[in-house]
């Protein structure tokens, strides 16, 4: 059995590949087929995957904001918030980003360079 | 009794007002960025003790001839209703004043944790859908981005150390493992850890403006501080490499980072005199600079006479306060 985790991400790629709302039951049905294309890697055994293991992960999902669902029809079906693009982008701006407690949350190599500093030092590297 | 919070409320005004700006402008503490640190953590400690202790003193010097037997007056009053009659009006506001400054410095640092950690906790979520282990070693991953990024995020066993796509193709592999020494530094070293005392610090005090300068130059110094270890694998030509091919290809857009003073003139890469204001910016500039033109390290004598200070600076509130009570 693979790890929630393991199984986050992997639903996650589906959906952000499919670009299009999936039942749980085709995520399952999907999940099985991707491991069988890896030649039923060890653990991750898609044909035993519930799908009420595939709903518990889009639960979480959900909770963590990553995919909504669509009301009103039944089977429900799932699909991501944004792209794939878009939360790298977010997390890219939570770094890159002057936010007041940034510094706080993680330490970057390079901290904020004006366009004067960078300018310097693109002189240094040409003359090193 | 007297004397004492009259010495104490002196030095919390030294503490909080000249000596962090002093200390700023110095130019030692890129020559011994441990000592600096060290020294830093003593005035923001030694500085709320005095605050504290200056008012907390004051306000108990009619009940009792120490801390200690003020304290145990003042505990007869509150459990045993016993008269309260020798306090006057200031007293009672000098101690309130004092449990309140308390209160509001612990919660303040209770509540810095919890914003810092809810934040770690959403990126990391989001960087275990996003991003890809990397052959550098356990705890790296690789994210999919073009600009040159890297950087550390701590969580205990679960830090992990983030490049970019366009920084793993920019840097060659000896300034990749540069960069990656120096963020493993970050962690073994736990900058963390100060990074969110002195965040709750500046939170809890924001209209004292050395709050700020203590803590940019703390951001400063662990920087300096991770580069000192990553120049002990690495030479110091890679590693001024990294740091300049890695900012000048994150250069803040265009309106988006304070308006700055330029850091450094064109040619000597040299800090003006007295850059106070300059913000994140110029550690990067002190950075390349004391990799340029390093400076000897601080004279052992001067070192042990700066950490002999600290440990007076925060013996002296500390003795004031306790011992009079203990011979009494």
């Amino acid at each position: 059995m693979a790890s929630l985790g393991e199984l986050e991400r992997a639903v996650m790629d589906l959906l952000w590949a499919g670009h299009e709302a999936a039942t749980a039951n085709t995520l399952r049905d999907l999940l099985a087929q991707t491991t069988a294309a890896h030649g039923g890697a060890a653990g991750h055994e898609g044909k035993d995957l519930a799908v009420t293991t595939v709903l518990t992960v889009l639960s979480r999902l959900e909770k963590k904001g990553l995919v909504e669902r669509e009301r009103g029809m039944r089977p429900h079906r799932y699909q991501a918030v944004s792209s794939r693009e878009d939360h790298t982008a977010e997390l890219m701006h939570e770094v890159l980003g002057s936010a007041p407690d940034r510094e706080a949350v993680l330490a970057r190599f390079i901290g904020s360079v004006t366009e004067s500093e960078a300018e310097t030092l693109r002189k240094l590297l040409g003359h090193s | 009794m007297f004397w004492t919070s009259y010495f104490l409320a002196v030095l919390a005004i030294v503490l909080a007002w000249p000596v962090p700006i002093l200390l700023s402008r110095a130019h030692w503490p890129a020559r011994d960025p441990f000592t600096a640190m060290v020294l830093w953590q003593a005035i923001g400690l030694a500085g709320g003790l005095s605050m504290i202790g200056a008012m907390l003193v004051y306000g108990l010097e009619p009940v009792g001839d120490n801390l200690l037997a003020g304290l145990r007056a003042l505990a007869g009053m509150v459990l045993f209703a016993a008269p309260t009659t020798a306090l006057g009006f200031w007293h009672l506001f000098a101690l309130s004043a004092a449990a309140l400054l308390t209160a509001h410095l612990v919660f303040t640092l209770l509540l810095t944790y919890y914003k810092i950690e809810r934040q770690r906790r959403r990126h990391r979520e989001l960087l275990a859908l996003l991003a890809s282990p990397s052959d550098d070693g356990p705890g790296t991953v690789v994210i999919n981005h073009d600009s040159p990024v890297a950087y550390c995020l701590p969580g205990g066993a679960r830090s992990v150390t983030v490049l970019s796509d366009g920084l793993m193709a920019a840097l060659e592999p000896a300034e990749l493992r540069a960069v990656l020494i120096h963020e493993n530094a970050h962690l073994t070293q736990r900058h963390h850890l100060l990074l969110w005392a002195f965040a709750a610090w500046r939170q809890a005090l924001p209209w004292l403006p050395t709050t700020r300068l203590a803590q940019e130059a703390v951001n400063s110094l662990i920087e300096m501080l991770a580069d000192d270890v990553a120049l002990k694998t690495e030479s110091k030509v890679t590693l001024i490499k990294a740091i300049a091919i890695v900012a000048s290809g994150s250069a803040a857009p265009q309106g988006a980072a304070v308006v700055e003073p330029a850091g450094f003139s064109g040619a000597g890469l040299q800090l003006p005199d007295g850059a106070g204001g300059a913000g994140p910016a110029s550690t990067t500039a002190s950075r390349v600079s004391r990799l340029l033109s390093p400076q000897p390290p601080l004279a052992g004598g001067l070192r042990a006479a700066v950490l002999a200070g600290c440990a007076l600076l925060l013996a002296m509130p500390t003795a004031l306060l306790i011992v009079p009570g203990l011979l009494g």
